[in-house]
């Protein structure tokens, strides 16, 4: 049932709306609203029974193992939630001066000082919103660099078939045209291939290390050789990040510029699909172009730098500096993390992947590069048993959903055919892993035995399989009354 | 360990059945010269309870004002609900529903937000939201360059714009050789005119952006304004505050056909407003459009037992199936605040909403009556306002502001940063948190504060 369904004509939750209205006599009566808008008409408890019920129908982290590869669905701490959201915090408005935040930009100040430790990188700026904004900060500070050189003929990105979509999508966003290049049978960039298209037209390189295949590329420094001896600058997707914190900086790699995905390394809620935090960090030579504001100190005041400060800057991505509440929130994991506590994120990381791929394949399944060691997540490919029973990948997920699982990523990337991509982070016990592995079992026996118990999956959930075709084609996004 | 749960025997099983003697062997895969040291900048640990006592002391720091700033971001009562549920690991913890069978809770919530929104702004359909109100005009801009029938890469811009819209939208656009236009706003009403917009007539322009009430809160003639984006062949691009589309003509509504798209903040729909985020952009527009928008959107379909069900739609447009073909390289949406909207929006109804925002613009009213009987201090502009206005005061803004805040009072937001000639200018809001008591120690501290200026004026000022 909708919460439109819950409506009746006059009822409303009287204590949360002001008793006195005030008139809107002064107000030219053409530029007013002739009939209300169609909102629900509930009760208080209406209103509170509804959204709990609903949040009952979701899997979290709070509530399944998720091992959503790409995606490091680690524990989120609530002492992050409440510390971010203490009052003084919450009612500060986000244009009222420096001296009325000192305590928030401190705060600020020491997260970019911590994010330029773990990366190696010499500026951070904490401006973009998400992942894909900072993707974006990251394109247009490569093309402000070569622009502010004059060196403008340089019109192409050049991105590993392996990569986010986010990469050639954002390269688009910047104006560059997208040369993709393939990757070997090891998971590594295809070297031959990558120095066929490096040349005066290259921009720079978008590269996500460990790839998004679960492997380290190895041959690391060699890349960063051709793209720079090119004249091209070379860009590191963190949304692997937590493969490697503690343990290798981005900076020491050789990388230009690098964005930060907050909420996968640092913690921060995913929130059913955001916020999220996306902070660019840069080499001295990006430094200018950075995005605005970020905190400078002067003599133990904290304050934005602006445009005055930052006339190359390559702009503003919001229209106050950023999502403060998740850059709060990862502060707060980062201190009770603390630098002993860093490494050991990739290390559990690496070897909760490490445990959990070895004990798949004890068990049977095919893992997409079996010699090569898994960074935090690894690959598992069902193409084997699609081909012999018909079951899916997605079908496989959906029943996995019926053991109390969240599924792996499917599908991504799309190198690899009926493929999951497995991630379990660090915060997952032994027993919790050992669990997954015996339910994955289970359903590949389900499979052989009798598969469309499978290809009708989930059962036990509150909605059956939904019917994604009819949903594109027969549009309805929003409710009308029969 | 910190969040991580292995005891010493798990680490020496899990090892054992990897065939690695510890976890550094895990790493061998990584050249040995690349390997970091021990990150000296980063403090050591600390337990719960000490970061707890250190952000205490960091709140207690920046303390509370009165505040009487709105420019974009809005102080209203958020009801207790909205948070606690909003908070709840099932909605804080999950991630994107792509398993949609899984999601179910994020997903309908997500419609009815959606829905909500289409009823707020007149407007056939919405997206599950885009980062903030700013970028969300940027999307706008693209999706109306990619709309536009004419084919032109020009959009015109208000000067009564936010300006930090301006500056997002510009940064976002110009590498895809977009021109914003500025068109100029009347210096005596505050909005923008149609005598104004007459040297593009028959000019080639994807769009016109229409603030509906404008960044100095005045009230744009927003009828006309559109009829004409229409008659020259642009699309009309809405920039409007949810709240106060309980009140004010829906952009759907805005002359004889509606404007196209409309996009916004959604923080006084029960965010807080926290230093500057995380906030939510909306976006709507008409049916005819709906495969041009950029962000996730959610439809309801059925299951295979024929059951209502929710799930992602539309994707063909999103980065992770069309990558650089895709509409925007956006991938995630404001899902939290979405839910704190949609929770605020069901729990206050149309009736709720209406209410704050009269109270809202009465609260206003009375203080720009009140400061305006200050001797020399009176509005900027002529045109009606909504629930923010334009005073100027006759004195250097910034040194009024650091004044009044010295008494605890956050006073306005100095306009001459952005506008060179207006630096007497302060733009001041009241919202329905405010009481006449709190109107009054504003103005008696503005009185005072001026008139003490007046008799011992600043270094600067004296002859």
């Amino acid at each position: 049932m909708l919460i439109f369904e819950h409506s009746h004509t006059g009822r409303r939750a009287q204590a949360q709306a002001p008793q006195q209205a005030g008139a809107a006599g002064d107000l030219p009566a053409a530029l007013l609203r002739r009939e209300a808008p169609g909102l629900p008409e509930t009760s208080e408890l209406d209103v509170v029974r509804h959204y709990t019920r609903l949040s009952q129908k979701n899997f979290s982290i709070d509530t399944q193992f998720y091992p959503l590869g790409s995606c490091t669905m680690k524990y989120n701490p609530r002492a992050c939630n409440s510390l971010a959201m203490l009052p003084q915090f919450l009612s500060r408005h986000p244009l009222a001066d420096a001296d009325t935040g000192q305590g928030f930009l401190a705060s600020m100040h020491e997260l970019q000082e911590m994010l330029k430790e773990v990366t190696g990188m010499a500026g951070v700026s904490l401006a973009p919103m998400a992942g894909a904004q900072g993707e974006f900060a990251g394109v247009a500070m490569i093309r402000a660099y070569h622009d502010a050189r004059g060196d403008s003929e340089r019109s192409e990105i050049i991105v590993p078939d392996a990569a986010h979509g986010t990469n050639p999508a954002t390269a688009t966003m910047c104006g560059y045209t997208v040369r993709e290049i393939p990757t070997d049978r090891q998971g590594n960039v295809d070297m031959e291939a990558l120095k066929a298209v490096v040349g005066p037209k290259t921009a720079g390189l978008m590269l996500t290390n460990p790839s998004t295949l679960g492997v380290f590329e190895k041959t690391i420094v060699a890349i960063q050789r051709i793209v720079h001896e090119a004249g091209g600058l070379t860009y590191y997707d963190g949304a692997n990040l937590n493969a490697i914190l503690g343990r290798v900086r981005p900076g020491d790699m050789g990388f230009d510029v690098i964005h930060m995905n907050l909420h996968k390394t640092f913690s921060t809620p995913h929130g059913g699909g955001g916020p999220g935090a996306g902070p660019v960090g840069v080499s001295e030579r990006l430094r200018p172009f950075m995005p605005i504001p970020y905190v400078v100190e002067d003599k133990g005041f904290y304050r934005w730098a602006e445009e005055a400060d930052c006339p190359q800057s390559i702009g503003r991505m919001s229209a106050f500096g950023g999502n403060m509440g998740v850059l709060m929130r990862a502060y707060v994991y980062a201190r009770m993390l603390g630098r002993e506590g860093m490494h050991r994120v990739a290390d559990y990381a690496a070897l909760n992947a490490n445990y959990l791929a070895v004990e798949l394949a004890k068990a049977g399944f095919e893992l997409a590069f079996p010699e090569r060691r898994a960074s935090h997540e690894f690959i598992v490919t069902l193409k084997k048993l699609k081909d012999e029973t018909g079951v899916s990948a997605m079908d496989f997920a959906k029943r996995l959903l019926d053991y109390g699982y969240h599924a792996p990523t499917t599908y991504f990337p799309l190198l690899v055919p009926e493929c999951l991509l497995v991630e379990p982070t660090e915060t997952e016990s032994k027993e919790t892993l050992d669990g997954f592995v015996a339910a994955m079992k289970a359903v590949k026996q389900e499979a052989e035995a009798d598969a469309e118990l499978v290809k009708s999956a989930p059962h036990t959930l509150p909605a059956k399989r939904l019917d994604d075709v009819k949903a594109a084609r027969e549009l309805d996004l929003a409710w009308k009354p029969a | 360990m910190p969040f991580i749960p292995h005891t010493q025997e798990d680490v020496a099983a899990m090892l054992n059945s990897i065939g690695a003697k510890s976890i550094e062997d895990l790493f061998d895969e990584i050249p040995a010269g690349l390997k970091c040291g021990g990150l000296e900048a980063v403090p050591a640990g600390e337990p719960e309870m000490a970061v707890t006592r250190l952000m205490h002391e960091r709140a207690a720091q920046d303390g509370f004002y009165l505040n009487f700033i709105g420019a974009g971001a809005y102080e209203h009562h958020i009801p207790a609900a909205v948070w606690q549920i909003v908070t709840r690991g099932e909605f804080y913890s999950a991630y994107t529903p792509y398993q949609a069978e899984a999601s179910q809770g994020t997903l309908q919530l997500i419609y009815e937000y959606q829905t909500m929104m289409t009823r707020l702004t007149g407007l056939d359909v919405s997206n599950a939201s885009l980062y903030d109100g700013a970028s969300g005009l940027s999307e706008a801009v693209l999706m109306a360059v990619r709309a536009a029938k004419n084919g032109s890469r020009r959009v015109l811009v208000p000067g009564s714009l936010h300006p930090r819209y301006r500056a997002v939208t510009e940064a976002v656009v110009k590498n895809q050789n977009i021109e914003l236009v500025e068109i100029a706003f009347d210096p005596a009403s505050g909005t923008t005119l149609l005598d104004a917009l007459k040297p593009f007539e028959g000019q080639p322009a994807a769009g016109l952006v229409i603030a509906q009430p404008n960044f100095f809160g005045a009230l744009e003639a927003v009828d006309p304004l559109t009829d004409w984006a229409h008659r020259n062949g642009m699309l009309a691009v809405a920039v409007v505050n949810p709240m106060s589309l309980a009140l004010l003509k829906p952009p759907g509504q805005w002359g004889s056909a509606g404007a196209d798209i409309c996009v916004g903040d959604g923080q006084p729909l029960g965010v807080p407003m926290a230093s500057g985020g995380p906030y939510f952009g909306f976006m709507t527009c008409k049916q005819a459009l709906a495969r041009q928008m950029p962000g996730r959107i959610v439809g309801r379909t059925v299951d295979r037992d024929g059951k209502s069900g929710f799930v992602l739609t539309l994707q063909a447009r999103e980065q992770h199936i069309r990558r650089a073909k895709a509409t925007s390289n956006i991938c995630s949406n404001q899902g939290l605040l979405v839910a704190a909207a949609t929770i605020h929006m069901a729990l206050l109804g149309a009736e709720g909403l209406k209410r704050v925002a009269l109270a809202s613009h009465a609260n206003t009213r009375a203080l720009v009556e009140k400061l305006c009987a200050i001797p020399g201090v009176s509005r900027a502009f002529g045109a009606p306002f909504f629930h923010e206005a334009v005073l100027r005061v006759g004195s250097e803004a910034g040194e009024v502001l650091r004044a009044l805040r010295a008494q605890g009072i956050l006073g306005g937001y100095a306009l001459g940063r952005d506008y060179p000639g207006m630096e007497d200018a302060i733009l001041v809001c009241a919202t329905e948190t405010k009481t006449d008591g709190d109107l009054d120690r504003y103005t008696q501290q503005l009185e005072r504060i001026l008139s003490r200026r007046r008799e011992a004026p600043p270094c600067a000022y004296k002859s």
